[in-house]
């Protein structure tokens, strides 16, 4: 933390005349990057409502509750909430032994947690076909046993969860890192067990940050489109999510339906946002709190 | 062990780093080897000949140059906004800051389809475009659009931060000296923010060359001329030609894994900048 240090001489408003732009400046800024902000981002998500209700609410009723998006809806939660769980566990793990303890190779480590971010979403899916696919290296022997993995929901889930490994792992680590080691260090040595130390101590020191991870985790596992489309198979109303739904109804040209879909994930983007604001506000003020005591 | 990990009194390490390495090696590692493999039972000379295909080259050059094209225009963009952010109050602010990471939440199908109708002929913004002439929807320019708004957030939320650490007492002694406030932020402010920017750049770019699911349906998906590389990879695979799909993938992944380093090393940069500064 720095401090300012004020000078009985400079006053503040000659502080302000010196470090800002003249108001012209200011306001034509601000304009530029609003004009910016509303053609790529605000006309865009205004337009999913808009073409969703452009037909009337009965129609869009009717879209959201048409079998076929219900099943899709489904099999959307439920592959969430597989991925989301298990990248949860990934996440603390990976976290308490790259934050709690100091190893060789630990920097390699953290650039192997991040590389599903890196990987086209397209490469996700198909790597997965090629370990589980009819021609892949495990192909004959699923096959053999009558098990389905690709163009079936366990490829699904298992894309879902390649490309969403990083979320939590990535909001734990440097966060359970600047928490240090001294209070778990303090249970240990007053005979807490590690799970107790680990219940009592840590877990309440990161939870506003797992939930933040799980939250931005979830919204991806929800919306993933590109490596699940690989693996999936489109089978309707068996092995498609709702991204995939949207695009079938897109391309049979029924807009209002597939926008009517889409405004729900639209939503759900909102929604992710509105939580993670939250989030950040929260720890802002306690933030504040803390430097204030 | 000994010299493998420093001596600590807590719990759990053999667990959580033997936990740790086994699912990283069953979901990423493992499958990502696939890739490497499969492509290695090709002689050297199929696999040139497979990735140096004109309809792929050409493929190459639009993913590339688009997807430069967009970074760059964000790297604009970004540096504007998080300036007009950190620096400027005006109504709304708290919002529109909150709906910067949008395109990190909205599934890219949504987007893809919602740039489409907008783009195209009878949409809010194509129906002013298209009698200028300018055709967006099924054209290289809606996929620079759509890369545009995938890429947005990356640029602005590196350097947020940076701007936000920046004391004003460099920029009083700047102006002090006699700086003008142009002067100030091009030798000033701009060499600390540097760094970061290409970042950020470098994330919305490396973003931008992986990207299928929004560019997919405004890209009209032309061989020679409109069509992205993982497009290519995905028709590849629909034709059950997996060891022509597997090659440029690999192709991809060697180019994200550069990227990736290329990240690294610039964050690595910008951490030891800003600390100095």
């Amino acid at each position: 933390m720095t401090t300012t240090i004020t000078f009985p001489l400079s006053g503040k408003t000659f502080q302000q005349r010196a470090t800002q732009e003249p108001s012209w400046v200011r306001r034509f800024l601000i304009v530029l990057a609003l004009a910016f902000l509303t053609l790529f981002l605000f006309v865009p998500l205004i337009s999913v409502f808009y073409e969703a209700f452009k037909k009337g609410v009965d129609v869009y009723l009717a879209a959201i509750t048409d079998p076929d998006a219900i099943s899709a809806i489904k099999l959307t939660l439920t592959v969430a909430a597989i991925a989301v769980p298990l990248n949860l566990v990934f996440g603390i793990a990976a976290a308490w032994a790259i934050a709690k303890f100091e190893f060789r190779g630990k920097n390699l480590l953290i650039t192997l947690i991040d590389l599903p971010f890196s990987v086209s979403p397209v490469v996700s899916g198909l790597i997965y076909v090629l370990v589980f696919g009819l021609q892949g290296w495990l192909g004959p022997w699923l096959a053999e046993h009558d098990i389905k993995i690709i163009f079936a929901v366990p490829g699904i889930v298992l894309a879902t969860v390649f490309v969403t490994v990083p979320f939590i792992a990535r909001e734990l680590i440097p966060l359970m890192q600047a928490q240090g080691t001294e209070e778990e260090e303090a249970a240990v040595v007053l005979g807490a067990s590690g799970w107790q130390t680990f219940c009592k101590i840590t877990l309440p020191n990161i939870k506003w940050g797992l939930l933040y991870g799980a939250i931005l985790c979830n919204a991806r596992a929800m919306g993933e489109f590109g490596a699940v489309s690989v693996v999936s198979g489109h089978i309707r109303g068996s092995t498609n999510t709702m991204p995939l739904h949207v695009e079938i109804l897109y391309n049979e040209y029924n807009f209002a339906a597939a926008f009517a879909v889409a405004s729900l994930l639209a939503l759900l983007a909102l929604v992710t946002l509105a939580l993670k604001t939250l989030i950040e506000f929260r720890n802002k003020q306690h933030q504040t709190q803390r430097g204030d005591e | 062990m000994n010299n493998f990990k420093q001596h600590s009194i807590l719990p759990g390490f053999n667990l959580a780093l033997g936990f740790t390495l086994l699912y990283l090696s069953l979901i990423v590692l493992i499958p990502l080897s696939a890739a490497f493999i499969r492509t290695a039972e090709l002689t050297w000379s199929e696999f040139w000949i497979i990735v140096t295909t004109p309809r792929v080259v050409a493929s190459y050059r639009l993913t590339f140059g688009v997807s430069f094209a967009a970074a760059l225009v964000n790297a604009f963009f970004g540096l504007l906004v998080a300036w007009v952010l950190v620096r400027y109050h005006f109504p709304g602010k708290k919002i529109v800051d909150a709906l910067v990471d949008l395109p990190f939440a909205l599934p890219t199908a949504v987007a893809g389809i919602a740039l489409t109708a907008l783009y195209s002929g009878n949409g809010w913004i194509g129906q002013y475009l298209e009698p200028l002439g300018i055709k967006v929807a099924f054209t290289p320019l809606g996929i620079f659009v759509a890369l545009t708004f995938i890429g947005l957030p990356f640029v602005v939320r590196t350097v947020q931060p940076v701007l936000e650490d920046i004391e004003t007492e460099l920029e009083e002694a700047a102006a002090t000296l006699g700086a003008n406030r142009w002067q100030t932020f091009a030798h000033v402010i701009f060499p600390i923010l540097f760094p970061a920017l290409m970042t950020g750049f470098a994330l919305a770019f490396a973003r931008a060359i992986g990207e299928y699911g929004s560019v997919i349906f405004i890209a009209g998906n032309m061989p020679m001329v409109s069509e992205i590389t993982p497009l290519l990879i995905v028709t590849k695979l629909e034709q059950y030609d997996y060891s022509g799909a597997t090659a440029l993938s690999v192709v991809m992944l060697v180019i994200s894994f550069i990227l990736l380093l290329i990240i690294n090393l610039l964050q690595w940069w910008s951490r030891r900048r800003s600390a100095r500064a």
